[in-house]
């Protein structure tokens, strides 16, 4: 495996196995031990073309904790926002002897482009693109799930998942859905008609309108961000509908199963798609899949960059 | 291929190892046995036990996983992690023993060595092993061994285990 | 030039027949069994078809304005490796050809390249901008005689300004190309909105924003008794609309592209640019429904809606990149592989759909004559039976963005001849009357 661009780019043994030796790592990180000299002396660059602190630190973190070397290459203050084209940029990267690129990009498919082209040889490493997919936040989202409900078992088998609100423009849903799906978990998508992509059809999921119904019979209920200019797009009428519907509050929580948890990829709208109580209830594993997020991203960076060999790193 | 040592052979060797090592270290409470996965894990599990037994006392006994200090992951595709697991009573201040099937390289040991270091300071750090192949390619001695066995570098050595393998032998191979 | 002229010997006519054609005078002399003329430069086309020449109601050629990823000579270029005598410049350069001055230029322009006609296609409205209509009477009496308006790449979104636009060319027999695209159904739109786009995440672009402006117009065409022409027709639901307009009499052509006949927006998948067009790539389903109508004469022709791009116009994000690709040289390459060898269409309805009807919409007298004798000689050979591999390098349009790069495609256009001139002999650009 040289990138991760999709989820779909991984078997359900190399998903196990990520989560596997996240596993690992976190009981590493756990300890006394925060630094392993795995990836020493290689450069992996966080090239973030759009804002996103918590995925960029999470990222630096781990790539930081396995010794790499690393430069953080933002939108604010680099060529990405002065128009330099993706092309230059990739030239850019590999005159420095970048060994990943962990991309960040408003642009569906950006990430896929630059691990295509002759541009650079570098492992891309898809840090969410455009409304397509955020592979590393499945995966931490997985690692999350399996701890709290798989009871030992390696995958997901059995577990039932609901996945509220923007599908859509979604990248997180994206990379979840697929994710989960390799991973044996059954998907229940709630959201407003408007807010789910023609074509869903076709994707291995249950659809409902209903949060009600669907809640009380799932394991895990994922909530999505939702943007506040959806609403100026007739996606929706306005935030107090949207809530009232589709928002996790104090009353859908005691709908929940009683093992069931409540997970967000953050940031989140308290207020709009999930209740300050909610948030901050004994069900909410919301702080904790951002502590996941380093161990699973030490995992990825391990699989793509601590097994290739010199000579195909330097060709 | 040839057996260099019998499932009786190596239950024999195991028992010595045990005794020289307890010999060697007359303040036993402040042991602790690190087997290096896999193989060297299940030994030093046995190590222990046997230890325990002539001690008539727990020593304590876990596992440190060396792979993120191998110097050589560039050259082979991704290996799995495998489990670390310290006693509670730690390694600081300890004398610890290692535990590996095969001393081939002494580069497993470098590794093991760095990893002890990212976790704590022991006392002393010996190092036991099963079979001595020689040709060594570290400043890297062991403190207990089963059995020497010279060998080519062509051959390779085999340690098969019945938790692992259902068999308990030691072959050489020709490559 | 001293060649007394060309006696293409045993060649396959549109109907079946093995015949020689006889080009003199740049005109078509004969068309017979067993012509003898001692003068003429002899071509042997045995196993190859003769077709009039090949007549593209609907090209970009980038000038004035554009002129890195295409010129008027580059373009006419590449038409004739396609095996093209006339094509049609849409409006949409810098400055626009809404008025009498840009088309002039680009007439002439194509006449100083003298490889084939170049028509100019006026725009309906001031800018392209849907608002104010251009110059329509004075650019339909200029030199350049224009007769189809068009604002290609924008639709003519007003129903009151297409009304007014569909009656004002009636005083000279003029023609409305539609570009069908509901505009605020595909704000930001990047591909056909189905299931790939979903999985994608690129935002999608409805069947709908295309076939609720062809009923529409169908509509308003049939009220005004005017002309009305459908650019690049892409899904079956829009095929369904026009079969309906037909059969109940109303005046309306629609045209198919090579592309929307053979690709699927399953491409996209790529994310490479190079598929990203508009209107879209559609479905197999959409395919298959365009192939089956252009066959049975619900939609007349076939065009290129040939859109060179520069490098850097491809080169990059999807969202980031341009819409169009390049398509005189593959049309009827793709054409043979989509319709006539998969038994859909013969030799002689291929005539049809890329030279005599287009010529019959355009307007263009002198064009798709369909090798009648005395006509001028505007004829085009291909060996079938050949085939050629597409390298996006070895194109001769000045662009590259081909999205058939790789594919081997059969037929191999060896012959064009353009008012009687060779401009294309086996397979080789004869440089004769052009200039920069």
């Amino acid at each position: 495996m040289r990138h991760l661009l999709s989820i779909s780019d991984l078997s359900k043994a190399e998903a196990v196995s990520i989560l596997d030796t996240a596993t690992e790592l976190a009981r590493v990180s756990d300890g006394a031990v925060k630094k392993l000299p795995t990836l020493r002396g290689r450069t992996i660059v966080n090239l973030f073309a759009e804002d996103s602190t918590r995925t960029r630190i999470s990222f630096e973190a781990a790539a930081k904790r396995l010794s790499a070397d690393v430069i953080n290459f933002s939108a604010k203050g680099s060529s990405v926002s002065k128009g330099e084209s993706l092309k230059d940029t990739a030239l850019t990267l590999q005159a420095m002897g970048a060994d990943a690129v962990v991309i960040r990009h408003g642009a569906s498919g950006a990430p896929q482009r630059l691990a295509d082209s002759e541009w650079m040889l570098a492992s891309v490493i898809n840090a969410g693109d455009g409304t397509h997919e955020h592979p590393s936040q499945a995966l931490l989202d997985a690692f999350t799930i399996r701890k709290h409900c798989a009871k030992g078992a390696p995958d997901l088998a059995g577990i039932r998942v609901a996945i509220v609100g923007d599908v859509l423009h979604s990248r997180v849903a994206r990379s979840n859905i697929l994710l989960l799906n390799l991973l044996g978990a059954s998907v229940s998508l709630v959201a407003p008609p408007t807010l789910l992509p023609v074509g869903i059809e076709k994707w291995p999921v249950d659809i409902s309108y209903d949060f009600d119904a669907v809640i009380p019979s799932v394991d895990v209920v994922m909530m999505l961000r939702v943007q506040q200019e959806r609403m100026s797009n007739l996606f929706f009428p306005n935030a107090r509908e949207y809530s009232r519907y589709f928002g996790l509050n104090s009353d859908r929580l005691k709908l929940m199963s009683p093992h069931s948890i409540v997970m967000h990829p953050g940031p989140m709208n308290r207020g709009l798609e999930i209740a300050a109580e909610v948030a901050d209830s004994a069900r909410s594993v919301i702080v904790e899949q951002v502590s996941n997020g380093v161990s699973v991203r030490m995992a990825i960076l391990y699989v793509l960059l601590a097994g290739q060999s010199l000579e195909a790193g330097e060709k | 291929m040839s057996v260099a040592l019998s499932a009786l052979e190596i239950s024999r060797a195991l028992t010595r190892i045990s005794h020289e090592i307890l010999e060697a270290n007359p303040s036993s409470d402040l042991i602790t046995i690190l087997g290096i996965p896999t193989r060297g894990a299940h030994l030093a599990v046995r190590i222990a036990a046997s230890m325990s037994q002539i001690a008539a006392r727990e020593i304590p006994v876990g596992m440190l996983d060396i792979t993120m200090h191998r110097d050589d992951l560039r050259m082979h595709p991704p290996r799995p992690l495998m489990p670390t697991s310290i006693p509670s009573s730690g390694i600081q201040g300890r004398d610890i023993v290692l535990v590996d099937d095969v001393l081939f390289s002494g580069r497993t040991i470098r590794a093991a060595l760095d990893a002890l270091g990212e976790i704590g300071r022991p006392r002393t750090v010996q190092l036991a092993a099963l079979v001595d192949r020689g040709h060594r390619e570290l400043p890297i001695r062991a403190d207990f061994v089963g059995k020497n066995l010279p060998t080519s570098t062509t051959q390779s050595v085999k340690v098969h285990l019945t938790e692992i393998d259902g068999i308990d032998q030691v072959v050489i191979e020709d490559n | 030039m001293t060649v007394k002229g060309y006696l293409i010997k045993n060649a396959q006519m549109p109907d079946g027949g093995i015949k020689d054609l006889l080009i003199t005078d740049g005109r078509i002399h004969s068309l017979a069994v067993g012509i003898n003329d001692a003068t003429a430069t002899i071509i042997d086309a045995k196993g190859c078809v003769v077709l009039p020449g090949l007549v593209d109601l609907h090209t970009h050629l980038r000038q004035p304005g554009r002129e890195d990823a295409e010129t008027v000579l580059s373009g006419s270029r590449s038409g004739a490796k396609g095996g093209f005598t006339a094509i049609s410049a849409m409006p949409n350069t810098s400055p626009v050809a809404d008025n009498a001055g840009v088309v002039e230029q680009v007439f002439r322009l194509g006449q100083q390249s003298g490889l084939l006609d170049v028509f100019p296609i006026g725009a309906v409205t001031q800018g392209l901008e849907g608002a104010a209509l251009s110059e329509i009477g004075a650019m339909a009496d200029s030199i350049a005689q224009v007769r189809v308006f068009s604002d290609d790449g924008n639709c003519v979104f007003d129903p009151l300004v297409m009304r007014r636009a569909l009656e004002y060319i009636k005083k000279f027999n003029g023609v409305i190309a539609q570009h069908a695209q509901e505009p605020s159904l595909t704000v930001g739109s990047q591909m056909n909105e189905g299931e790939v786009s979903a999985v994608l995440g690129l935002k999608g672009w409805p069947a709908v924003a295309e076939e609720a402006i062809i009923a529409r117009d169908i509509l308003l065409v049939d009220h005004v008794k005017s002309r009305l022409h459908i650019c690049h027709v892409t899904t079956a639901g829009g095929v369904e609309i026009i079969r309906w307009a037909k059969a109940r009499g109303i005046n309306v052509t629609a045209e198919v592209t090579p592309h929307h006949l053979l690709l699927t927006d399953e491409l996209a998948r790529s994310y490479d640019p190079v598929f990203k067009v508009n209107p879209p790539l559609r479905t197999q389903k959409d395919v298959m429904a365009l192939r089956e109508a252009l066959a049975d004469g619900t939609i007349d022709i076939v065009a290129t809606d040939h859109a060179p791009h520069t490098m850097e116009s491809k080169e990059c994000e999807w969202q980031e990149a341009s819409f169009g690709m390049l398509g005189l040289e593959t049309a009827l390459s793709i054409v043979q592989k989509t319709m006539v060898d998969s038994k859909l269409m013969d030799w002689a309805q291929v005539a049809d759909r890329l030279s005599t009807a287009p010529a019959r919409i355009g307007g263009y007298s002198d064009q798709g004559r369909n090798l009648e004798i005395g006509a001028k000689a505007n004829v085009m050979i291909i060996n079938p039976s050949a085939s050629w591999t597409v390298d996006k390098d070895l194109v001769v349009s000045k662009s590259r963005n081909t999205p058939f790069h790789g594919y081997e495609l059969p037929g191999v256009v060896t012959h064009t001849f353009f008012n009687g001139m060779a401009t294309l002999i086996d397979g080789a650009l004869i440089n004769s009357g052009g200039s920069e």
